[in-house]
């Protein structure tokens, strides 16, 4: 399968690997996805208390295409305020790794990851 | 060293050098037509391709008049199977194969399902070995045919042929054997084998791609039902014109085999035994299939943790294949895999190295050296990596399936 020149970019360096402590009251933490399915994204945001998220990391076990949507997400999410970065839209995300169809779950999976980070953020702060 | 490095010798060979010597001549100077009984040029080409036919059967020790020339083993598979069936239906409905064989044979079982037969789908152990218990307890009055692959394509093991045999010969069941993948690999000998149809392929052995061969037992007598009409070549069992300088390919194919295949099985055995001891340097890789009964060229390996398809993208300086067909919204891991026991997880992780004629030691290091350093990176970026060396066993995690 041939990938797009921006998939093998973020494939190849990828951005804002790695993990924050979980426990952390300024961190939210999003897992989404089954090792059984194929891909697993675990995407955290790390959020100021004026409610911008400065920073973000991921970790992604999955196809190029999964890696290379949820290092995507890490870089657009920075600087948007939770709600913001809550409607990014997995076809913003396709359309930006010019993604296949058989490869659109990846990018879902990503949006997904986000909803599920800003939702963990929330619960802690309720 | 040439990149991309081939370890995908199961996939297909290359055609050996003196191999694709043989063929040339038949298409630019002796390109009689085989049939053509009148003028030199014909007589030539049926010449070669009946030297072909005996070197193909002495690799197999067979009479070369059980040889019927077909366009590969997918076709010979196709023949042997449909033909068996149709021609032996009023003999009784039913046929046996295993949930790990190749497509070829899996689909064609399905065809006949489509066509009113009843087919019995095997299990296999956990090390990919078929259960002669199992068999012989799914064998029926009305069972006609069973089939068994020699080798596995995916995961090298071999299958009890000659026990199977002895079993099927028994009970009054023809048997079919996949050999697709054994030529060159396995010794086989079927004057003592009680096998009655077995499909070859040139490509997996050195040979041209387009052409294969089906061996027909003529003592006991295995009937047939034609699938390809026409001039009624090859007896009969398969019209159309032969392809002669195909044939002349996979002829110096199989010759070489029988010459080389002592050395050459040692030699690859060797730097495949290499290989596993560099890559299991690393944590969590298993073995996919029993270690012992198998191919000396096959290694499959699952890398926990890590997927399949970001594997194969990440050592893009080697050429193998994966067990994650990851090309659709509903991740299809190895069938082969799963059929083994293996989880999702593990079948999604499996890479499968195989080497041969042309791989070379330096490049058995490179691929250590290279997985290593790959398999790392990616670990890093692995989210499961991560909870496994916290200490959470990720079976008992709730996943939300997708």
């Amino acid at each position: 399968m041939a990938y797009s020149d921006k998939v093998l970019d973020h494939y190849e360096n990828p951005r804002n690997v790695g993990s924050f402590d979980k426990g952390d009251d300024s961190v939210g933490t999003g897992m989404v996805g089954a090792p059984a399915c194929g891909d697993v994204m675990k995407l955290q945001i790390k959020v100021n208390k004026d409610g911008i998220i400065e920073d973000a990391r991921f970790k992604t076990y999955g196809c190029g295409s999964a890696i290379a949507s949820s290092s995507l997400v890490t870089e657009w999410v920075k600087g948007k305020k939770l709600d913001e970065a809550a409607g990014i839209k997995n076809t913003q995300i396709a359309a930006e790794l010019s993604l296949p169809p058989v490869k659109i779950h990846c990018s879902i999976l990503a949006e997904d990851a986000i909803k599920a980070a800003v939702e963990d953020y929330k619960k802690k702060h309720q | 060293m040439q990149f991309p490095i081939y370890l995908d010798y199961s996939a297909t060979t290359p055609v050996d050098p003196r191999v694709a010597q043989k063929m040339i001549p038949f298409l630019t100077e002796d390109y009689g037509n085989p049939a053509s009984r009148s003028h030199s040029l014909g007589w030539k080409a049926e010449e070669a391709v009946e030297e072909s036919r005996e070197h193909v059967a002495a690799l197999v020790r067979c009479d070369s008049k059980e040889i019927v020339w077909t366009s590969g083993a997918t076709e010979s598979i196709n023949l042997a199977l449909k033909g068996a069936a149709e021609f032996y239906k009023t003999k009784g409905k039913h046929l046996i194969t295993v949930r790990t064989e190749h497509k070829a044979t899996l689909d064609t079982m399905r065809e006949l399902e489509r066509r009113g037969f009843e087919v019995t789908y095997l299990e296999v152990r956990p090390d990919g070995l078929l259960d002669l218990n199992q068999l012989e307890s799914a064998i029926r009055k009305d069972t006609i045919l069973v089939s068994v692959m020699y080798v596995n394509n995916e995961i090298g093991v071999i299958q009890d042929i000659p026990a199977i045999g002895e079993l099927c010969r028994k009970r009054g069941v023809l048997f079919h054997v996949d050999a697709a993948q054994a030529t060159g690999k396995c010794e086989i000998d079927l004057r003592s084998l009680k096998v009655d149809l077995m499909s070859f392929s040139a490509h997996k052995t050195y040979g041209p791609k387009g052409v294969g061969a089906l061996f027909v037992r003529r003592k006991p007598r295995v009937r047939l039902e034609a699938q390809i009409h026409g001039g009624g070549h090859e007896r009969g069992f398969r019209s159309g014109t032969l392809a002669t300088h195909q044939i002349a390919g996979m002829g110096e194919a199989f010759r070489l085999a029988k010459l080389e295949m002592s050395a050459e099985n040692e030699r690859i055995r060797a730097m495949r035994d290499k290989l596993l001891a560099g890559l299991q340097e690393m944590e969590e890789v298993f073995v996919n299939g029993d270690l012992e009964r198998r191919v000396p060229h096959n290694l499959n390996l699952s890398f926990n943790f890590v997927e399949g398809e970001s594997l194969i993208m990440a050592v893009k300086d080697i050429a193998v294949s994966s067990g994650s067909a990851c090309t659709s919204a509903s991740l299809e891991p190895s069938y082969v895999l799963r059929a083994l026991g293996r989880s999702d997880e593990l079948a999604h992780s499996s890479i499968r190295f195989t080497l041969g004629r042309f791989t070379t030691q330096e490049e058995v290091d490179y691929t250590v050296n290279h997985l290593k350093s790959k398999v790392g990176k990616l670990r890093d970026l692995s989210p499961l990596w991560e909870m496994h060396k916290e200490g959470i066993d990720l079976s008992t995690v709730q996943w939300a399936a997708h």
